[in-house]
Parts: C-alpha cells; structure tokens; sequence
C-alpha cells in the first residue's frame, strides 16, 4: 500500500515501539485483574441476585426470577434472617428516634442556611440521611425487645467494634507518645495481634472463654458465673466476638495514631506546658487537631474492613446461638452453602449498598472536614 | 524547689520534658496491663499444646513444670500420626501465599509507577463501548449458548477496531487519580460478593480447588492495596534520576528495573510482608474455593471443630504452627511492616 506508507510516521523499530507502549502494558495486567476478578464479578453477582439456581444434569441453571430474592430477604419468609424480628416502639425508642430525627433536620437546615447549597451535595445528603435513619429504627426496632437480623448485628460489629477500636488504640498511642523507657517493646509487642490469624484467635478466645477449663474459671466461679455458658446467651456471644475483634484490631489505630503523635509539633507542645495548659486542654487545642486527619483515615480504612467480618463469628460461635452472632458475610455463605445462590448474591449486595453508603457518607461528611480544620 | 510537699512530688512533673511520678506509674500500669492482654492468649495457645487432655479437662493449669507435666503427645499426633494431612496443607499455605505475593506485588509495582510518571487519558467513550460489549458477551453466553471462548474472542476484536477508530471523538476522558481511585476502591467491595462469579467461572472451567485458582484469586484481591501503598512510596523516588537516564536513551522497562526498584526496595519490602501476611492469614475465599487439594492452614484449623470436637491439645499444635512464623516476622521486621501500614494511612 504505497499510498498508506505516505502518511504514516517514519517506520519505528519493534524495540521502539514496545518502548512506546510500556506506559500501557505497565498498568494493562492490573487492570485486566480487576475487571476480571472485581468488576465482571460484580455484574454477574448482580445477575445471579435476580435468579434461581438449580443444580441440573451436568452443571446447573438459572432462572430469572426478577426481585424475588430481595422480597424475601426485606419482606418475606427470611426477613427474621436479615433484619431480624421486630418489637414495637416504647417510650425510649420513640425518644432515640425523634432525637435523631431532629439531629438530621438541624443538619439539613445548617447545609441550606450555610451557604454551600449545591444540587449533588443535596442528594448526597438525603441519601446519607434515609439510609442513616433506616438502619437506626430498624435498630431501635430489634434491639430492645425484638430480635436483631445479620444486617444489625454487622452494625453492632462495625459500630461499637471500631469505636472501642479507635478509643483504645488512640489512649495507648498518647500513653506510649510520652518520653517513657521501653517504648519500642511495647510497640513491638502490641503490634503483634494484628497479624495472627483471625481463625487462630476465634479458637484462641474460645478456649480463654472456657467458663469451667479456661484461665478465667476461678474468677467466674467466684462471681458465682460457672455454670453460666456465654455461647448460649445472644449478647454475651456477640460480646465474645467483639472482644476477639478488638483485641486483634487494636494495634492498627495504636500504630499509625502513635506515628501521628509522634510527628507532632514539639514546640507548641512545650510552649502550652509552660503556659500552663492541662492535659485535656493540651489533647484538645494541640494533639487532636493535628492527629484528626489521620485518625479519619484510618477509621475509615476500619470501616472498610469491619463490614468484611466473618472469621470471628463463623469459628468462634458459628454464628449461634441461633442466628444471633451472624455478621453479612456470614449469612450469605451460609446461603450459599444450602445452594440459595440467588439469596446469596442478594445478601451481598445489601452488604456492599450498606457498607458503600456509610463509607462513602464517612469519607465526605466526616473525614473531609477535619481535613480543612489541619489548613 | 526543694521544699515540696510529698503530694507535689508525686503529681507535679519535676521538669517540662519529665513526668510526675504517679502519672509515670499509671502510665506503665496500663501499658504493662495491655501488654498482658496481648500476651496472655498466645501463651495460653503455647502451653496448652503441650498438656495432656485430662490437664485440660481438670480446670486452669497456668505453669509448665509447677502446674502440670509438659508432653509433647500432641506435637507428635500432629506431626507424626496425621503427617501428610498437616504437611499438605501447610505447604499449601506456604506455595499460596508466596506466588500471589510475589505476583502481586510485581504487577501492582508496575501499574502503580505507571500511574505515578505517566500521565494516562482513558476516553469514557472507550470504556462505554467496553462495557456494552461485555454486557453483550455475558448476554450471548447465557441466552444463546455460544462458546464463550469465541463470543469473548470477537467481543475483544470488536472492542480494539472500537476503541482505535471512533474512541477518540468522545472528549471527556478519566485521568491518573481516576484510575488510582477505581483501583483502590475494589477494596470496599465485599470479597463475598465478588467470590459467587469466581467460584462459578472456576467450576466451568474446572479449576476450583487447585493452587492456580487461590494464586489467581488471592492476587486479585490483594491487588489494590499494593498499588496504593506503592504509588506512595514511588511517588517520594526524586524524577532527577530517572529524567537522565532517560535523556541517555534508556527504555522505561530498563528505567523501572535499575533505577526505580532499588530506591523503592524499602516500600517493597513493607508492602511484600503486608501482602503475605493478608495472605496467609485468608479464611473466606479459601473456604469457597478450595475443599480439600488445595486447603489452607486457616481452613484446617477452622474444619477441627467438626471433626474432632473440642480437643484443645490438637487444635493449639496447629494454632502455633499457623501463627508462629508470622509472629516470628512480626518481631523482627516489625518496622518495615508497620512502615507499610504507616503510609497507606498516613497519606490516605
């Protein structure tokens, strides 16, 4: 093709054009990865939540059976499943309720009297509101009196989890900021639960939690608690649970907050001292706002993960007693293991809807604010 | 000064950079305190492999020697009776974790340094005409039964002659943080959802249960925190360098190899350990995609409590094998773990 050849560049060697195209063949394979084992998944889970699976000759089938699978998960036979059993609504309640409400009007009033309207940060807003105000009167709706579902009870992990977290990690990582002898042996030492295995800590708090064998048997027989078996008890197992989490969680918040602390600005610390600030004052106008943006960060990066949870409960109490201690992840292999695909995809995608909107509601409501207060 | 009462003494700070005497005593009360907490369950793990079941059985033993005769009949159960069936899935663990590190960590370093130096314009109209025509494969495989091999074939050429020939007259296109962004954000994706499809591809093209699905799998999941952490460490690698070398006519691949990854060697250290350990330590997609030839040791240790009940003596064996080498890791190399922690968060 002679004509071709005329508008062409001047013919480039084979080891120049590779060279042209590094810059593509460099982020190709990690693109291709995660299309294929994020993005296509993803769109197939989305198909399998709209269908019924079927073991057939050879293989299986799929049936498409529309929204079937959320009607009975939100509304149906396994409602008690995922959002559990429902009470009515006494007098605290009501009282949580309303006050709540009127926390997510004064919001929404600060936002339009505040001078930054916009139509997306709007939307954002009342997404983030309907969600938030969903979740907490289906709490307020199980939790006292009725009996929470797995969507709950992966609150109560993420919720009051990465809140005890965050509190005691970030009180080690002030005590271990200050000129203290031995410091890098307790930081090595605390360090150290975050990296077992969560299956070898789920058996390793079951067997400290042995009321009659375990370590702690003379104390509970002491309080008159050894005949007491915690794993038949809903909240004490969920307590179990929580504890196993925290302890292995902890050391991530303590070792990136003590980073933090370390980092901080010297002088301003000592010139407070020498005017004469108390600690609380000090923590208050000094410390905290220049760990926030940092604390923010990796709160969120617990959120993330906290929503993921299914090694403590599936080990440690199998869930039980009854569904009690069932976290999302947990309910949807569980789905998936008496063949309910379709209820198993719609499980996780309720998981993914929750666990995005609260991140991402976290990110921009939350984190991005203390980002401005650090300029 | 010198006339302080005994209370001035015990709550004052003698100095600006000293602490008051009671407050270093709560201070190390605490610390040692959770020090014990932490320490406490692991040791509790140790010595009950070594004890004998009625040592168990009769309640709270807390010293070898004082409290009860240490044996070593579990280790030798574990070890010597059981032999393959503890082995193999340990090796299992070992080969696993390795090779999807090590994988890992290579394409993750490379897209992430691309995305530092290179600047990338991906046309939306691109991946608009991309996702249709995925959308249309998955619709011709599942309604009209086409081999999927050819369907995905023709879809991939038809998406080329797209991209090369009308692509370029859709404007609005993504740029780095874009890409960096989506890439990271795989991580807010539940793994349970994504394992449903995995498991399903890898049963039709029958690979469930095998090293190479778990490699390929556990790859992909740890994918995202690589390219994170190690667009942060490249990012902080001075360009001078690079630009010179590139001026005497060195390709990028050479660039990348001589030059950038003995500077990030620090970053990829930390940001190896962190993977294998995320790695090591994985419970849930195991447990969708392997059942028995390709087991990890968090599998096996989770599957004892069906099979042999509460048999505490066993089941801590396998605890300190599964737990002890990366406790070991964790004492020594502590800081370069902990670095990779440290600028993944701090950096955000």
């Amino acid at each position: 093709m002679p004509q071709a050849s005329e508008t062409t560049p001047p013919r480039v060697g084979f080891s120049e054009w590779i060279d042209q195209q590094t810059g593509k063949l460099f982020v190709l394979p990690a693109v291709v990865i995660l299309l294929a084992f994020a993005i296509f998944p993803l769109l197939i889970s989305a198909y399998l939540s709209l269908t019924k699976f079927k073991l057939a000759a050879g293989g299986f089938s799929l049936s498409y059976v529309g929204l079937r699978n959320f009607k009975k998960l939100f509304f149906g036979s396994q409602q008690y499943h995922l959002l559990g059993t429902f009470d009515a609504f006494g007098i605290f309640e009501w009282a949580v309720f309303i006050a709540a409400l009127a926390l997510v009007a004064y919001w929404f009033w600060r936002f339009f009297t505040g001078g930054h309207f916009n139509i997306p940060g709007l939307i954002g807003r009342l997404i983030t509101a309907t969600v938030m105000v969903a979740l907490l009167w289906l709490t307020l709706a199980t939790v006292f009196g009725g009996h929470p579902g797995s969507l709950v009870v992966t609150l109560f992990y993420v919720l009051v989890g990465v809140s005890l977290q965050f509190g005691i990690g970030l009180g080690l990582a002030l005590l271990c900021g200050q000129a203290i002898r031995g410091r890098n042996a307790f930081r090595i030492i605390f360090f150290i639960p975050l990296m077992v295995t969560p299956v070898g800590i789920a058996y390793m708090f079951r067997m400290l939690a042995d009321m009659q064998r375990g370590p702690l048997a003379n104390i509970w027989q002491w309080f008159g608690l050894g005949e007491f078996s915690w794993a038949a008890d809903p909240w004490t197992a969920r307590l179990v649970v929580l504890i196993g989490d925290t302890w292995q969680w902890v050391p991530f918040m303590f070792i990136v907050l003590l980073a933090a602390v370390e980092n901080m600005p010297r002088d301003q610390l000592e010139a407070a001292k020498i005017d004469g600030a108390g600690g609380w004052q000090i923590f208050r106008d000094i410390t905290w706002p220049s760990i926030a943006p940092v604390a923010a960060t990796i709160v969120l990066i617990r959120l993330i993960e906290a929503f993921k949870i299914v090694d403590l409960p599936n080990v440690l109490t199998n869930g039980g007693p009854g569904i009690a201690t069932e976290s999302l992840t947990l309910h949807s292999f569980i789905a998936w293991r008496t063949q309910d695909l379709g209820g198993s995809a719609a499980v996780g995608y309720t998981l993914l809807f929750v666990a995005t909107v609260s991140c991402v509601s976290f990110f921009n409501f939350i984190g991005q604010k203390t980002r401005k207060t650090e300029l | 000064m010198k006339d302080r009462s005994l209370f001035q003494r015990l709550f004052e700070p003698p100095s600006l950079t000293e602490m008051a005497p009671a407050s270093r005593i709560l201070t190390y009360a605490i610390l040692i305190l959770w020090a014990i907490v932490v320490l406490f369950p692991l040791y509790w793990v140790f010595i009950t492999s070594f004890k004998l079941p009625f040592q168990v059985n009769d309640g709270p033993d807390f010293l070898p020697f004082l409290d009860f005769e240490p044996s070593a009949h579990a280790w030798r159960y574990i070890f010597v009776e059981l032999g393959n069936d503890t082995l193999r899935p340990y090796m299992n663990s070992v080969i696993i974790a390795l090779t999807s590190t090590v994988l890992a960590v290579t394409i993750g370093s490379l897209a992430a340094y691309a995305l530092v130096r290179i600047q990338y314009n991906v046309k939306i109209g691109t991946i608009a005409g991309f996702i249709v025509l995925l959308g249309a494969t998955v619709y011709a495989v599942t309604q009209f039964g086409t081999p999927w091999h050819v369907t995905a074939a023709i879809a991939l050429a038809l998406f080329f002659f797209f991209a090369t020939s009308f692509g370029r007259h859709f404007r609005r296109s993504l740029g780095n943080n874009d890409i960096l962004f989506w890439i990271i954000s795989n991580r807010i994706l539940p793994p349970v959802v994504a394992v449903l499809p995995i498991y399903l591809m890898f049963q039709r093209v029958g690979l469930l249960d095998t090293h190479v699905a778990m490699i390929a799998t556990y790859m992909a999941v740890n994918l995202p925190i690589v390219v994170w952490l190690m667009r942060d460490f490249f990012a902080g690698i001075p360009i001078d360098l690079e630009e010179s070398a590139e001026i005497d006519g060195a390709s990028r691949i050479r660039i990348f190899a001589t030059i950038v990854l003995p500077l990030a060697r620090p970053g990829l250290a930390a940001t190896f350990l962190l993977v294998l350990i995320l790695a090591w330590n994985e419970y849930l997609l195991a447990l969708f995609i392997s059942t028995a030839d390709a087991q990890t040791m968090p599998l096996l240790v989770a599957a004892q409590n069906a099979t042999r009940g509460p048999q505490w003596w066993y089941m801590s064996v396998l605890i300190v094998i599964m737990i002890a080498p990366i406790i070991a890791m964790t004492i020594l190399l502590q800081k370069h773990i902990a670095r990779g922690l440290m600028v993944g968060a701090v950096k955000g």
